[in-house]
């Protein structure tokens, strides 16, 4: 008899982390207990030596966009700034299982980026030939490519917008959220950093110029310096220095299946239609529609963005026709002018920037982590945060992943 | 999907109408006068509220015109809605 | 052996239904759903479990059932299906599943719609407090939509014999629907399931119209469709669902909820099996008892976890001879596959005394509240510990609850809410109230909802199931409260509780509970995790509706098009619009059609359909001041009766759309805008004008599908033009470059544009839309002599491209300024201000580095590039990451040139005109020669014929 289906799914370990009082101060207080603040302080410990830290959640770690995304990890980004960051990332990604000693269920299954018209192959090529040059693994594939890659695309000239080709970057992927969150938790805790839930920051204290102290529901706590890494609730936070950020926080919203057997052997992305699918490990078809239009911290979207999700996917992917929605939901993305994260310092002493990751958060846990935590730690942006500072709205030397053409996600 | 109240055309469904973003935001008078920093912020920065937020709603699918709300965005619930032209109203979330 | 009662049930004994379970070939009647059906053959074992193979059977009635999962294989194949909720038909064919389903290979042939409903009030559940509510409010005059996801109304009377005002309920239910369906402005959905609830009273709502006639469905009726419902008022008589006690080896087949087997018995005349035992907390499985020992089962005992079994049904119990063990529980189950015993010990120590011998366990530990689009609503929860479940917290100005989703479980009382929240709801919508409705009252004697809240009995924690879907046991959420997890959401997600396609139902409420227990905290204190919508699952396809194929996006087309069509044009998606991309000839590919499309423009004419460029009617005393606002160069000056070419910028000064202005009147422009950007441009000109500008006095109004646009291009096109336009005098003098005439064109009245996008004389013929083809036609006649020759986009960009026009979008992305496309010469320097002037200034506006557009000429001039390639410095590539100096924009043959040629934006460029750069093609690297960007008739000789 075949074993079942999910008789091979890794468990987690028996023990993750204790919750802590909060100490009154600590060296580096981190905001906002998602991937990327434990990233932070796992590497600020691990790299640095640094572990007087205290990571402060206001809901439950890992709660917010690191519970709620589609989990695609990629870094075939047009622009050199990108790919930099991104495929440092991806490097991570690939050591990370045995880094953490979690299974974090990473598999680079590949991701394919759908074109649909001539002008998307125009860029898809121009983005592929970038990559490359870049050290990034891409190819072009054409129609039959794509169908040999992932056999259920509907690649016939006879549909609304047919498949010209796609990009392919084979050692793209996906990994299991909640496993990589719990990985970097579990290891930061081990090595001394206080992860402390329930404790929503109310204030930021300063002192000529320098960050001081944190003020929150669970009381003041002193820190010597602090990194905001609170993705939609990032302006939010900046505002209470009086640091304004060119950022929208939009709803975005995804959606699983129920388990099903596998039928998707890789990650597609389409622009065009608007899709972006992979089937999880359990068998659950995952997919994230387009962030709704307006401002919004309700993680709450509209339907009609889920219906027409639905069309699109069908459109490319007639098979899943009687596959189920079973679950949808939706986080809260900062959305950058274009749209490239913004991670630095700031005008305030000791206070460090890490937000406008937009809908690309996830996969840059790895390489935003380290690189942020090297910020920290050396009060000097890392060479692959280096361009992503807030000044460069300012002087008009934007990263334009948007006007690049360049896929979302 | 969210009722819009339109101002011209009464409460119709969210997908007729086109997002514009904060409200209030003049273009400069003599943008020439401005310094680069004070130009970023109207072409980039705009206000990112959790809460009441005056926002800009274009009737995109009826009757064309753009007009003015004010909506919570924990809630996504419309508490004022105004034509373009008119002052903010006084809200209470 | 069968299972089924001699009489009763509401289904159709006199017809028989064939259908095929893993393999087997089985009867059942119609009224019956899959899981009764097997159940009547004793078959209760469905599948297996998802990690640990485990035989997995029925365990409640409804949409609830954690377990009953089935892949639907014919009529059509369909993964995930309770066998609970899927109506039996001749022919089905299904099997059962291990948690994970199989999506069909070949294409779905049913169809799915969607349908708008308006109403006043929604009621969500036709038990008796939907049935109530919705006929108060109906008779207050109020529009009303009554949903259930049953295939009959009743609620939980379908599943008792319970009299209702001293008549068999179903007649009670039979004569409030029928006056619903009677009263005009009432809509009465059954099979409908209402899933999502969102904002201002917007709800979802699936209604499965032809699921249940399996093979004789009817072709050309959606199978399913998606309700999208806008109402006033929400009354939620969702009902509550009976959840189970956890204990040792409790998932075995066999062991089921007792208001099910209740339930299973009256509705389809089936008995769970032949003996016996119930265990309970709670009043409400004495009934099931009572009703299964009166039907013939063998009721072994009931196990009454409350230190005092309820006296009168105690009573009731021992006439019947059924033995009531009070203060006792369920500690295990035996079987090897079925269960074929339960041990049976006191509450505490919970350590087994006796076993008993059975083929069926019927378990209650009480009831949750259906509580999902309340909470989907907004609406807070409170935990009622009385109840052991979360009940709705608040009252909110919309939704109103009623009945036992309120935690009230006695059906009078629900009744009279149903009344009272039916009234209120109608009131709050503006209807005075009509005909009071009597209140049913029942004859039900298990109401009480004293019950004892336990959530598990202590035993082999690994074996003891609280998500039987996801095979999470007790075991697992201890480990996850030893692991330091604390919050309900952590712990569903170490475990996998809930997440299932049962969505937790059963099970999130005693996992809450454990939970609970094991931390020592308050469930009062506790936030259940979030309900999300779909309530229950809903498949793609009703979600996508007809949106799908050619409806996925609409289609535009010119009114050339069938013209077009028929010869043999193939066509290019530019935005919605099909765009004739080129004409093939017999044996012709691309590159052979293009280069005979280019060479016939240039030598003599050639002909597009340019009708997709946006058209915009600017008119208005402000019109020129307006347009010189978004134009880079200067409008206001243009003279009536002249064109001027404009490019526009965002406010970052990035170019975001160009086109031609031309002046028809004092105070009226027409201009034009890309294919693609038509919409854009003219909500970003309404957006200036009534939200900044509000006071200038400028009308914009969309043209674009008025108008047939006819470029005529090519030495000839003239001689063409006039022979079509005889009254109009087409020499180089009467009608000068970037001007415009009103004319008569084959007959009918016609604008005529000498503006030019190839270089050559050209006119572009504009003609009302109805005449487009009749113009075509002509101009195709005139132009016969001089071989006139159709031709598509991509003629059109190599001809602009051997000019150096750039096309926006193609040359630019969003990260591209006039000066970079050498166009500095359209930006007035007059002008004090304009869209995105202001950002010119910024530094990185001025580095001397920026992207520049230029011509690249490959060294080897049979070399075409790839579109897309990159563009470096030296013959040889170093290790990565490769500094890169731009890429290539556009790349064509070249008939006029004799050679290929591209576009491309290079850092610097206008400074390397004559260098060699380097082009990686696949492994080798292309030379090619930096040149301008205008690379035929540079002198522009050719414009005027």
């Amino acid at each position: 008899m075949t074993s079942p289906p999910g008789a091979h799914l890794p468990e987690h370990p028996d023990f993750l982390w204790d919750n802590p009082e909060p100490k009154a101060s600590y060296d580096v207080v981190i905001v906002g207990g998602g991937g990327h603040g434990l990233a932070t302080a796992y590497y600020l410990a691990k790299v640095h030596g640094i572990t007087n830290v205290a990571v402060l959640e206001k809901g439950w770690l890992a709660g917010g966009n690191m519970a709620r995304n589609t989990t695609i990890i990629r870094s075939n980004y047009l622009w050199d700034e990108s790919s930099g960051i991104y495929e440092h990332s991806l490097k991570l990604w690939e050591g990370l299982e045995e880094d953490l000693g979690y299974p974090i269920l990473f598999d680079q299954r590949g991701v394919l980026n759908l074109a649909h018209s001539l002008q998307d192959v125009r860029d898809s090529v121009r983005r592929v030939n970038a990559n490359r040059l870049n050290g990034i693994d891409a190819e072009w594939v054409d129609p039959a490519g794509v169908k040999e890659i992932c056999p259920i695309v509907n690649t016939s000239p006879d549909v609304r917008y047919p498949v010209l080709g796609a990009t392919y970057q084979p050692r793209a992927g996906i990994a299991k959220h909640d496993y990589v969150a719990w990985g970097y938790a579990r290891a930061a805790h081990a090595m001394g950093v206080d992860l402390i839930q329930n404790c929503e920051v109310t204030g930021l204290e300063t002192s000529q110029g320098r960050i001081t102290a944190v003020e929150t529901s669970r009381g003041r706590i002193a820190a010597g310096k602090v990194a905001l890494c609170a993705a939609g609730h990032s302006s939010v936070l900046a505002k209470m220095v009086g640091l304004r950020l060119p950022l929208a926080s939009h709803p975005l919203q995804a959606l699983v299946s129920e388990l099903l057997e596998p039928v998707h052997p890789t990650v597609v992305m389409s622009n065009a239609v608007h899709v972006y699918v992979s089937q999880a490990h359990k068998g659950e078809l995952v997919m994230g529609a387009g962030i709704d239009s307006y401002n919004g911290y309700g993680q709450r979207g509209s339907f009609h963005i889920i219906e027409q999700q639905m069309s699109a996917a069908l459109e490319l992917f007639p098979v899943f026709a009687r596959a189920h929605l079973l679950r949808t939901w939706a986080g809260i993305v900062d959305v950058s002018p274009d749209a490239s994260p913004i991670v630095g310092l700031t005008p305030v002493g000791g206070l460090y920037l890490n937000c406008g990751w937009g809908t690309g958060g996830f996969k840059a846990t790895p390489g935003v982590g380290d690189c942020f935590a090297h910020t920290i730690a050396h009060d000097k942006p890392h060479p692959f945060n280096e361009p992503f500072t807030l000044e460069r709205f300012t002087t008009g030397a934007l990263v334009d992943e948007h006007g690049a053409a360049a896929v979302a996600h | 999907m969210q009722l819009i109240p339109c101002p011209w055309c009464g409460p119709r469904e969210e997908a007729e109408f086109h997002y514009g973003g904060q409200a209030h935001v003049a273009y400069p008078e003599d943008p020439s006068a401005l310094t680069d920093e004070e130009w970023a912020q109207y072409v980039f920065f705009r206000e990112n509220p959790s809460g009441p937020f005056a926002e800009r709603w274009s009737h995109n699918a009826g009757c064309r015109r753009w007009f003015n709300a004010v909506r919570d965005t924990r809630t996504h619930d419309l508490l004022a809605v105004y034509r373009v032209g008119e002052p903010m109203p006084e809200v209470i979330a | 052996m069968t299972f089924r009662t001699p009489t009763g049930g509401a289904i159709d004994r006199d017809t028989l239904l064939h259908f095929t379970f893993n393999g087997q070939s089985y009867t059942g009647h119609p009224g019956d759903t899959l899981a009764s059906a097997l159940l009547a053959h004793g078959v209760h074992e469905v599948g297996g479990s998802v990690k640990l193979g485990r035989p997995r059977g029925i365990v409640a009635a409804g949409s609830e059932d954690p377990t009953s999962l089935v892949q639907i294989e014919a009529p059509f194949s369909e993964p995930m299906l309770l066998a609970t909720t899927v109506e039996l038909y001749d022919g089905l064919v299904a099997r059962g599943l291990a948690g994970q389903g199989k999506l069909a290979a070949e294409p779905d042939p049913a169809r799915y719609d969607a349908k708008h409903e308006h109403c006043d009030v929604l009621v969500v559940g036709a038990g008796p407090a939907g049935l109530v509510a919705a006929l108060t409010a109906a008779r207050s005059g109020a529009r009303v939509v009554l949903v259930d996801e049953q295939n009959q109304a009743g609620g939980a009377l379908l599943g008792v014999d319970e009299y209702v005002d001293e008549r068999p309920s179903a007649e009670w239910v039979a004569d409030v629907v029928a006056e619903l369906k009677s009263t005009p402005g009432v809509l009465v959905l059954e099979r409908t399931t209402a899933f999502g609830m969102y904002q201002d009273g917007f709800v979802l709502a699936l209604e499965k119209r032809t699921d249940h006639l399996g093979f004789a469905a009817p072709e050309g009726v959606a199978r399913q469709r998606v309700w999208r419902i806008r109402t006033r008022q929400t009354v939620l008589a969702t009902g509550a669902h009976e959840r189970p006690v956890v204990f040792a080896d409790n998932d075995r087949p066999g062991i089921m909820l007792a208001s099910s087997a209740r339930t299973f018995l009256h509705r389809y005349g089936v008995l769970p099996g032949s003996r016996a035992v119930v265990f309970t907390t709670n009043d409400s499985a004495y009934c099931a008892a009572i009703d299964l020992a009166e039907s013939g089962v063998d009721i072994a005992l009931i196990v009454d976890a409350r230190h005092e079994a309820p006296a009168r049904l105690a009573t009731e119990c021992a006439a019947r001879g059924i033995e009531v063990r009070a203060g006792h529980v369920v500690v295990g189950t035996e079987g090897a596959g079925r269960v074929t015993g339960v041990r049976i010990g006191p509450l505490a120590p919970a350590s087994p005394d006796i076993t008993v011998a059975c083929d069926t366990v019927l378990v209650s530990g009480g009831w949750n509240p259906v509580v999902s689009l309340f909470s989907q609503a907004r609406g807070k929860l409170r935990y009622d510990a009385e109840l052991g479940a979360f009940v709705p917290g608040e009252e909110l100005s919309t939704v109103r609850v009623a009945g036992s989703a309120t935690g009230e479980l006695d059906l009078n009382a629900c009744a009279r809410q149903g009344r009272d929240v039916g009234s209120e709801a109608a009131a709050a919508a503006g209807f005075a109230p009509g005909g009071q409705v009597p209140l049913p009252v029942s004859d039900s004697r298990c109401t009480a909802r004293s019950g004892l809240v336990l959530w598990r009995v202590p035993g082999d924690d690994d074996a003891s199931f609280v998500d039987l879907q996801r095979d999470s046991t007790v075991a697992d959420v201890l480990r996850a409260t030893g692991a330091g997890l604390r919050s309900l959401e952590h712990i569903k997600r170490y475990t996998t509780i809930g997440t299932a396609h049962d969505q937790g139902k059963t099970s999130g409420m005693i996992a809450a509970g454990i939970v609970a227990e094991a931390l020592g905290v308050e469930l009062e204190d506790q936030r259940p995790t979030t309900f999300r919508p779909p309530y229950t699952s809903v498949s793609f396809a009703a979600l996508a509706g007809r949106d799908r194929g050619e409806l996925h996006d609409p289609v535009r087309v010119t009114a050339i098009h069938p013209w077009h069509v028929a010869h043999g044009a193939l066509f290019e998606d530019v935005g919605q619009w099909k765009r004739p991309w080129y004409y093939p000839k017999p044996g012709e590919d691309l590159h052979t059609a293009v280069l005979r499309e280019c060479r016939a423009t240039r030598e003599s004419v050639g002909m597009m359909d340019g009708s997709t460029l946006g058209k915009i009617d600017v008119q208005g005393r402000d019109a020129g001041k307006f347009l010189d606002m978004l134009y880079t160069n200067m409008m206001s000056t243009l003279k009536v009766g002249k064109i001027r070419y404009g490019v526009m910028c965002g406010v970052d000064g990035m170019v975001i759309d160009d086109g031609t202005v031309i002046r028809v009147g004092d105070e009226r422009y027409l201009i034009t805008t890309t294919t693609g950007n038509a919409a854009k441009i003219l909500d970003w000109m309404e957006e200036w004008l009534q939200t900044e500008w509000p006071h200038l006095d400028v009308h914009c109004t969309s043209v674009t599908e008025h108008w047939a646009t006819i470029p005529l291009v090519g030495p000839r096109s003239r001689d063409v033009l006039a022979a079509v336009a005889p009254s109009l005098d087409v020499s180089n003098e009467a009608f000068e470059f970037m001007t415009w005439h009103d004319t008569v064109v084959a007959g009918v009245p016609a604008r005529v544009c000498r503006i030019s996008f190839s270089g050559e004389l050209a006119y572009e013929i504009n003609v009302t839309a109805w005449h487009g083809i009749a113009v075509w036609e002509a101009l195709m006649a005139a132009g016969e002599q001089y071989g006139i020759t159709p031709y598509g986009t991509e003629t059109m960009h190599v001809l602009r491209a051997e000019k150096g026009y750039p096309i926006i979008g193609q040359e630019t992305d969003a990260t591209v300024t006039p000066q970079d496309l050498g166009m500095s010469w359209a930006v007035s320097k007059k002008k004090p201000d304009f869209i995105g002037k202001r950002s010119f200034a910024r530094a990185e506006n001025n580095r001397t580095d920026r992207k520049q557009l230029v011509g690249l000429l490959p060294v080897d001039p049979s070399v075409l590039l790839p579109e897309g390639s990159q563009i470096v410095e030296t013959d040889r590539l170093p290790e990565p990451p490769v500094r890169m100096l731009g890429h290539v924009t556009s790349s064509y043959p070249s008939a006029a040139l004799g050679r290929t040629f591209a576009l491309a934006l290079v850092r610097s460029g206008h400074e390397r005109i004559g260098e060699t750069l380097f082009v990686p093609v696949e492994d080798a690297l292309v030379p090619v020669t930096v040149t301008e960007s205008v690379l035929y008739d540079k002198e522009g000789a050719r414009r005027d014929g």
